[in-house]
């Protein structure tokens, strides 16, 4: 199992203390929808105490990776183990009710026919009945819900059904929750404001976690860890700076922000693109014709209207503090430029356009990164120069 | 917050989770159940002195057929032709007390056909109250005689048509009116948009009234036997009673459930409905159409028709109710039938539920064969008439178990057999509400498959369970071919008297026990629309 590197604030400290056993762990898990695999020989470990997100487009296989962990599908080939027990795979399958593992549900799925109090209590059966009670009392102070225990589900917000699903899966103490789509059903505000209280619930309970989602931005701000999954495959793990910075594959890159894809030819100066050159190094390829694709996003390109410039703008995209240009380079290719209110520029209007990003931009080659550095740029100017 | 989104249940994949077998085992005993009248019956004929082919052939079988299919076109045509108008005028136009006459119309679908069977011979009968109120005028002594197709046609309209009435006005509620108002912002006038936007967007619902209908008239036992007409039930139940030729009366029961399951298929195919409202825009009502001068027409139509549907039942009813009083009958007398119906009702509606529910929870919720296997099972029993069911069971009960044979038993089993789709319907409209994640959840918080059925899904289903129930209930308290036919002897229900009565034509008796069904399918229709405006 790896662990991820520990230069991260608190909070995320919780998963470093060395090689501990994962909690959940898929080995070479395949789950086929007639000829369709919705999970392609995927392996992945969590943590003791991590919250790892699966990112991914719809229809990229992360719930069904979700389901496979609670036990609602049968993994066609692979292991699933849980807290150190193959719990399917091998011969082996325990039913979802054996596996200690708690879900929260896109729709929350909480029992409209009973209260809060009674859906906590719900998977409390086995503890003693003397028990129940105070573990029951007990969750729902953690999620701040303890006031509405005699409540019923439809009488709550949205934000309190989502606290009240939550603390419903942590009463039996499981060995990790899962959580599918976990913020889909709020709005916007509502939202952010119940995603830093999940993350602040999860902590406290120091409790690992799973979560699904396709939404780029909670993702990185909730997973100690984040899986992009694309098309049943994983297409990379690691600490949100490692996927946002140094995206492995094409699909991780263009799966964060908007990014544009810039071809480039690698020379002995760097890179030289149809923006021009960006001065940077790359690992020497294997193979091919030195063809790359770098990865462009709109606060790498710098505009600047010029009367005799290569560009041209197709389009502003006003956003309040910043403007975002749809710029057309001489080849028809349209990168994004973000440029703060002050800079107005009309629709048709003649740019210099330039990538000048300040980093070493991600760098691709049939859709694999490459290693990047920076190069030493041989004369100052030589960089400032590099303008299309 | 946005409303739940229910995840498509697992039907169809691969390997899911298995199916347990607390369900699967009940589920093979209930399909057991249900395919055991038609395999018996296949037995039976196939064990027959002469070949199955030469009983197929003779002259009889086909016009008998040629009857029944005459009979069943002719009644779905002329329902088509009265409730399609009908329903367009109560739902699209200003036609004046447009909600009064949209209760009337559906109104005579509350009236079981054996009741309206008589009420058609007492009023349009040779010497009926028609012919009574006109020979002063015209002198004549006798009307022609209605009995026979023309009685059975009307019979069967009058109290069939509104299966298509209640479908098509379904469709006219769904539909989105900006449809209509597409085709008319493309230069299309009224009468164009009609022909080729409205009523292609109706037929399928047209399509699965019709349906409807010809499946009521393939089973109908009550009117075709009171206007003495040789259908396919007609000629089972003479040939079952008579006992001339048992394994010939198995031969016609298998060709009506082939034609029964042939209608069904064709009407499924072609008839569900398959035009939905796309989009997400605001649905406003649809445009009011003003009649003009046609609106005596309309009104006269609809008066026509209500008079016919629902003036002339309840004017016979008092009629028979005021002769039996007058006869001094004794209003107690229907007190004991009473009784035996509700048991016998009671008991089959219990049953009933018990088999729907396994294969309701698996067929919903679980995929794979056997879950196929049973909506197949489901569908058959569509195509099964009351009829066919009990002269199978009678066989089979004569021959191997004698000691069920005319016992309270065997009926409620017919009983259960026969309705277990009515049971099944609302039982799996009432599941398929229920979000599968509520099950999943409480299996992830420990609970087995048939603790988190009892704790769970049960409870949320109980309205389903509760409204199917009644609806079985009710239906069961009107059955007759069934019920005639398997009632332990000295079990006369209201039904049964009613028939005796009538048929040996002391219709002033069937009054009383006449009123009690009429308030009993009344109550049942109000139930069955009441799920439809749930759905719709």
């Amino acid at each position: 199992m790896s662990i991820p590197g520990t230069t991260h604030e608190t909070g995320r400290d919780r998963r470093a203390a060395g090689e501990r056993p994962a909690v959940v762990a898929l080995r070479a898990v395949t789950r086929r929808f007639g000829a369709v695999a919705a999970v392609d020989r995927l392996s992945l470990d969590v943590a003791p105490g991590e919250i790892l997100a699966l990112l991914g487009p719809s229809g990229s296989g992360k719930t069904t990776l979700l389901r496979l962990v609670a036990g609602f599908e049968r993994p066609d080939d692979g292991e699933v183990w849980i807290a150190g027990r193959r719990v399917a795979g091998g011969g082996d399958w325990v039913p979802p009710e054996a596996r200690g593992v708690g879900m929260v549900f896109q729709d929350y799925a909480l029992f409209p026919h009973l209260t809060v109090a009674e859906n906590v209590e719900f998977g409390l059966h086995c503890v003693l009945v003397a028990e129940r009670g105070p573990r029951t009392a007990e969750v729902l102070d953690l999620v701040g819900m303890r006031g509405l225990a005699a409540r019923y589900p439809h009488e709550l917000s949205g934000g309190e059904q989502q606290r009240v699903a939550l603390a419903r899966a942590l009463a039996p103490r499981p060995f990790a929750v899962l959580l599918d789509e976990p913020f889909s059903n709020l709005d916007a505000d509502l939202r952010r404001q119940v995603r830093e209280e999940v993350r602040g619930i999860l902590t406290s309970a120091g409790i690992s976690a799973v979560f699904v989602t396709h939404d780029q931005e909670e993702a990185l701000m909730l997973g100690d860890r984040v899986a992009v999954i694309n098309a049943g495959r994983l297409e990379q793990v690691g600490t949100p700076e490692e996927i946002f910075h140094a995206p492995r594959t094409r699909f991780v890159a263009g799966f964060f922000g908007r990014a544009d894809f810039l071809p480039a030819r690698v020379t002995a100066r760097g890179l030289e693109t149809e923006a021009g050159l960006v001065a940077q190094r790359v690992t020497p390829l294997a193979s091919g014709d030195g063809h790359v694709e770098l990865l462009v996003r709109p606060d790498d390109v710098t505009i600047i209207a010029a009367p005799d410039g290569a560009g041209t703008v197709l389009d502003r995209l006003f956003a309040g503090s910043e403007i975002i240009y749809r710029v057309a380079l001489p080849s028809g290719r349209v990168l994004h430029s973000r440029q703060p209110h002050t800079v107005e520029l009309p629709r048709g209007a003649r740019v210099a356009v330039r990538v000048a990003p300040g980093h070493p931009l991600a760098c691709f080659h049939n859709g694999a990164a490459l290693e990047v550095e920076a190069a030493e740029p041989s004369s100052p100017r030589e960089r400032g120069e590099a303008t299309a | 917050m946005r409303a739940p989104v229910a995840r498509p249940v697992a039907v169809g994949r691969g390997r899911t989770v298995p199916v347990p077998a607390f369900l699967t085992v009940p589920s093979l005993l209930v399909c057991a159940a249900v395919l055991l009248p038609v395999v018996y019956l296949v037995v039976r004929a196939a064990g027959a002195d002469e070949g199955v082919l030469e009983l197929l052939l003779r002259g009889r079988t086909a016009r008998v057929l040629l009857n029944t299919l005459l009979l069943a076109a002719a009644v779905t045509a002329t329902s088509m032709a009265v409730a399609v108008p009908l329903a367009w005028l109560t739902a699209r136009t200003d036609l004046p007390g447009a909600r009064l006459w949209s209760v009337l119309a559906a109104l005579p679908l509350v009236v079981p056909s054996y009741i309206g069977g008589f009420m058609v011979v007492t009023v349009f009968g040779p010497v009926g109250a028609l012919q009574r109120a006109l020979e002063p005028l015209t002198g004549l002594a006798r009307l022609p005689d209605i009995h026979g197709f023309a009685g059975a046609w009307l019979t069967l309209t009058l109290f069939a048509y509104p299966y298509v009435l209640l479908s098509v006005r379904a469709g006219f509620r769904g539909m989105d009116p900006s449809l209509e108002e597409a085709s008319r912002s493309l230069g299309e006038g009224e009468w164009t948009t009609f022909r080729r936007v409205t009523l292609p967007l109706l037929q399928p619902w047209i399509q699965a009234g019709a349906l409807l209908v010809a499946l009521y008239v393939l089973s109908d036992f009550g009117a075709v036997a009171i206007m003495r007409f040789e259908s396919f039930t007609t000629a089972i139940y003479l040939q079952y009673q008579t006992a001339l030729n048992r394994s010939y009366a198995a031969v016609l029961s298998l060709v009506l459930v082939a034609l029964a399951a042939v209608v069904l298929v064709l009407g499924e195919q072609r008839g569900r409905p398959r035009f939905h409202r796309l989009g997400a825009g605001a649905k406003r009502p649809a445009r009011v159409v003003a009649l003009g001068r046609w609106r005596p027409v309309a009104v006269l139509f609809c008066a026509g028709v209500a008079a016919l549907g629902v003036a002339m039942p309840v004017g016979v009813l008092a009629y028979w109710l005021a002769i039996g009083v007058q006869h001094g009958d004794a209003l107690t007398r229907v007190l004991a039938p009473t009784a035996r119906s509700v048991t016998a009702s009671a008991l089959g509606a219990g049953l009933t539920l018990l088999m729907a529910l396994p294969i309701a929870v698996l067929s919903v919720r679980h995929g794979g064969a056997l879950a196929r296997f049973t909506l197949r099972v489901m569908y058959v029993s569509y195509a099964l008439p009351g009829l066919v069911i009990a002269l199978a069971l009678v066989f089979f009960a004569a021959r191997y178990a004698p000691a069920v044979y005319q016992t309270l038993g065997l009926l409620v089993f017919a009983y259960a057999v026969h309705f277990l789709p009515q049971a099944a319907g609302p039982l799996r409209s009432a599941l398929q509400q229920v979000s599968p994640s509520q099950e999943e959840a409480a299996r992830t918080l420990g609970r087995t498959a048939p603790d988190v059925l009892w704790t769970i899904t049960l409870p949320l289903v109980r309205s389903g369970i509760v409204a199917a129930a009644a609806l079985v209930f009710l239906t069961i308290m009107k059955e007759l071919p069934a019920t005639l036919l398997l009632s332990p002897t000295g079990f006369d229900t209201l039904a049964t008297t009613i028939w005796t009565d009538a048929n040996d034509g002391r219709f002033g008796r069937t009054g009383p026990p006449a009123l009690v069904l009429l308030a009993v399918s009344s109550a049942s229709m109000w139930l069955l629309l009441g799920q439809e405006g749930r759905r719709a």
